[in-house]
């Protein structure tokens, strides 16, 4: 019952995000008309056609990959990067900053020199995905490693626990929710860069034929590839979200519910 | 070398009821950037009566935390020597020695129940036998309709239940509790007071309790540490002299209020000269 509740409440905001975004679209097409925006319905149906295309398969699994490769170095680094700064207490410290200007700078400006670097093609969209989503996860993980509660870690060693045991069972879920959360943010800003990475001087992949589509003013085919994104970037940042929630629920002091 | 162990053990059996011992233990904070060496505590010596309930009493930043830690094995004398059950005491905390804290330690991300039964699990214990004593310690501790809340759901004072009974279910001979309900309000302390000595009785394992409560100290205790201003030593030993199966309401014996005028009469300067150190170091 309360399972089932939970479930709808968290499937509530991204279907209500899908309905006023169609009807926002709508009211767009009625006003600018196809030529700019083409209406919802034959958009939809486009980009059925599409996906059900052959030629369509090899650039989603293009975006697919360069995104799955830049999100596990973006995970995967970050995490052990933040455990490395958050563990270190000085290291942190002199970090820290410099972490935080990089996070402010438009990385779009450093594309050229990540194309300098990499080269045409899948590496540099790779790169350039996972330079946007690992400060996020590297500050998220290192303010998580700081601070943990001490007195967990004393009462571990009160309880006789081994080193193993106090990380596993300790550290492990007292860092885990703000980590979450740095993966989550980390989440939306790779397919930021991957993305971007593939708008510009790509050959395969979503981001190619959005581009392709721009050249021929194929407006219909531009609005399909942006409803495929953002559906999957929006269904799967409300999953990720319910599962924040979810580990936050000890933090959370006002909780209600049994 | 030898001989000097022999003596020991002779010493040890000769006094079969001394549960715990500290034994000329200081404690020097090494100086860091910034701060001069400090020295927190003693030295100081205690023997601990196996079933005893003894409370530490002392000015704030007299070293009652540290001599805890000491004791508990969480921290390691500069000096001296700590003995529990005649075996040395060195950086670990011993098989038997239980620690409550004073700052809320039930971790967030477990309900009660997985709480409680948290450190049963991590040491081999057999599930039928987790779940025996843990359902034990829930309802001695009137956790009951709170099992499956998570700390978050719960008051301060239910938290720190959760913790006793999260050491409770390790079945400890020696109970370490530093200031447990220090954060807790006037009512909840004299009820979880009551508990405690419950607890005291019914599992008929040595306490040790730190406290800057003197009402407190004086009505849980059997004997009382009066500690001096940093360095803490022991200045006074208080005996009480209270029957076993006391409870809050011994607060109402006219020799009660005796004890605790005794207590503040060493204290008082104590905890001046204490505050005198404090200002001195905002001075400095």
């Amino acid at each position: 019952m309360s399972r089932g509740l939970l479930s709808l409440r968290a499937w509530r905001d991204p279907i209500l995000v899908a309905i006023s975004l169609v009807a926002l679209w709508q009211v767009l097409h009625e006003i600018a008309g196809d030529s700019a925006v083409t209406a919802p319905a034959p958009t939809l149906s486009h980009l059925w056609e599409m996906i059900g295309q052959t030629r369509f398969l090899p650039h989603l699994r293009e975006t697919g990959l360069a995104f799955l490769q830049a999100l596990a170095i973006a995970f995967g680094g970050g995490v052990l990067l933040g455990v490395v700064l958050g563990g270190h207490k000085l290291t942190g410290e002199v970090a820290e900053p410099i972490l935080v200007a990089l996070y402010s700078i438009p990385k779009i400006t450093l594309y050229p020199v990540i194309l300098l670097l990499f080269g045409l093609g899948m590496p540099a969209k790779v790169a350039f995905g996972a330079l946007h989503g690992i400060i996020p996860v590297v500050l998220f993980t290192m303010n998580a490693v700081r601070n943990v509660n001490r007195t967990y870690l004393r009462a571990g060693r009160a309880m006789r626990l081994s080193p193993a045991q106090t990380g596993w069972h300790i550290l492990v879920p007292a860092t885990l929710p703000e980590i979450f959360s740095g993966l989550r943010i980390g989440f939306s800003l790779t397919l930021l860069g991957t993305m971007l990475g593939e708008l510009f001087a790509s050959q395969r992949g979503l981001g190619f034929l959005l581009m392709t589509a721009i050249d021929l003013h194929d407006v219909k085919t531009i609005l399909a590839i942006a409803v495929l994104i953002s559906a999957f970037a929006v269904a799967t940042n409300a999953a990720l979200l319910a599962i924040d929630r979810h580990l936050h629920r000890g933090a959370a002091a006002d909780s209600s519910g049994k | 070398m030898a001989s000097v162990q022999r003596l020991a053990a002779v010493d040890a059996a000769s006094a079969p009821n001394i549960h715990a011992r500290l034994d000329g233990v200081t404690r020097v904070y090494p100086p860091r950037a910034g701060h001069a060496e400090v020295h927190a505590l003693g030295p100081l010596s205690l023997d601990l009566r196996a079933g005893e309930f003894f409370s530490v009493v002392g000015p704030s930043g007299c070293g009652k935390s540290t001599l805890l830690d000491v004791l508990a094995g969480l921290a390691v004398p500069s000096a001296g020597t700590v003995e529990f059950e005649g075996k040395r005491v060195l950086g670990e905390v011993p098989d038997g020695v239980g620690v409550v804290f004073q700052e809320d330690a039930s971790f967030p991300w477990l309900t009660v129940d997985d709480n409680v039964a948290f450190g049963l699990r991590r040491s081999g214990v057999d599930a039928a036998e987790i779940k025996r004593r843990v359902d034990f310690a829930i309802g001695f501790m009137g956790l009951r309709d709170f099992r499956r809340a998570y700390p978050s759901q719960l008051s301060g004072g239910m938290r720190q239940r959760v913790c006793i009974a999260r050491t409770l279910v390790l079945q400890p001979r020696l109970i370490l509790l530093d200031e447990p309900f220090g954060a807790l309000d006037q009512q909840t302390r004299l009820l979880m007071g009551d508990e405690l000595l419950r607890l005291w009785r019914e599992t008929s394992a040595t306490v040790l309790l730190i406290t800057h409560a003197l009402d407190e100290a004086n009505l849980l205790s059997d004997r009382i540490g009066v500690m001096s201003a940093r360095p803490g030593v022991f200045i006074d030993i208080v005996e009480t002299g209270w029957p076993r199966d006391r409870d809050s309401r011994l607060a109402e014996r006219p020799d009660f209020g005796a004890v605790t005028s005794r207590l503040w009469s060493f204290l008082r300067g104590e905890s001046l000269r204490a505050l005198g150190q404090g200002t001195a170091a905002a001075a400095r």
